[in-house]
């Protein structure tokens, strides 16, 4: 069974034009691949679906916008696979 | 419709909030300036104002399982298709699913056909933000209500 990190750098490769190779766990999604916020919705999408959770990008952008916190906590791959990783656990759980 | 004014829809004719599903009806208008540019002696339904006319069905569609709180806005089309043409005074019937509630955005699966004929379908993506202008709030609103929806679905 695929990692959290092999998928969401999988699902990362299919919807951008970013290569597979060039996703690593340090990776900053908007900073270091250069995905868009419309890029970031269809991986978003496809993470909902794959995980069967539902991202909460609303909030973490709003996080973000108001400087609450850092946007690596949310974008760099490692970290937003540790989430994902955390809302699957709480889908299983509820 | 109304095509120089982006009225895309007529009437509402079902809305499934359990399955978050609306079809709704709309007949092409037999003159419009559109026509006379697409195309000189061949009026034909433009391929973009179909796919607007998906997206108005969709939005709509999002709009009224979400009691008309924010403005969903057309971000993406994906695998659209353009299987049949279109000609000034046709009815069409237009259906969109959402078929997945994201945060901050949705996706709907929606089509058109004219009689037993698959026109056009395609997978799109809204965002869904706060309403931008008052003013356009209440069109939208009012334009619900042109539809057929309630003010209760507000």
């Amino acid at each position: 069974m695929a990692s959290t990190f092999e998928t969401v750098a999988e699902i990362i490769a299919e919807t951008t034009d970013v290569e597979l190779d060039d996703i690593k766990p340090e990776s900053h999604v908007m900073k270091d691949l250069a995905v868009d916020s419309l890029a970031f919705l269809d991986i978003t999408f496809e993470i909902d679906q794959r995980f069967k959770i539902k991202v909460p990008i609303e909030d973490w952008m709003q996080k973000v916008n108001q400087n609450e916190v850092d946007s690596a906590e949310f974008f760099v791959v490692r970290n937003l696979c540790k989430r994902i990783d955390e809302l699957a656990a709480q889908s299983v759980a509820a | 419709m109304r095509l120089e004014y982006f009225q895309m829809l007529d009437e509402v004719e079902s809305l499934d909030r359990d399955r978050c599903a609306i079809v709704v009806r709309s007949a092409v208008p037999e003159r419009s300036p559109v026509f006379e540019g697409h195309f000189p002696g061949h009026p034909l339904m433009p391929g973009v104002l179909l796919l607007e006319t998906m997206a108005q069905a969709s939005g709509y569609l999002i709009l009224a399982v979400e009691g008309f709180r924010r403005m969903p806005f057309f971000a993406r089309a994906k695998e659209a298709n353009f299987r049949n043409f279109v000609r000034p005074g046709e009815a069409l019937t237009i259906t969109a699913v959402r078929v997945h509630d994201g945060s901050g955005f949705a996706v709907t699966k929606a089509s058109i056909v004219r009689g037993g004929d698959t026109i056009c379908d395609g997978e799109l993506m809204f965002r869904l933000v706060p309403f931008p202008a008052p003013d356009l709030e209440v069109h939208v609103r009012n334009e619900g209500l042109r539809l057929g929806f309630s003010a209760g679905d507000e």
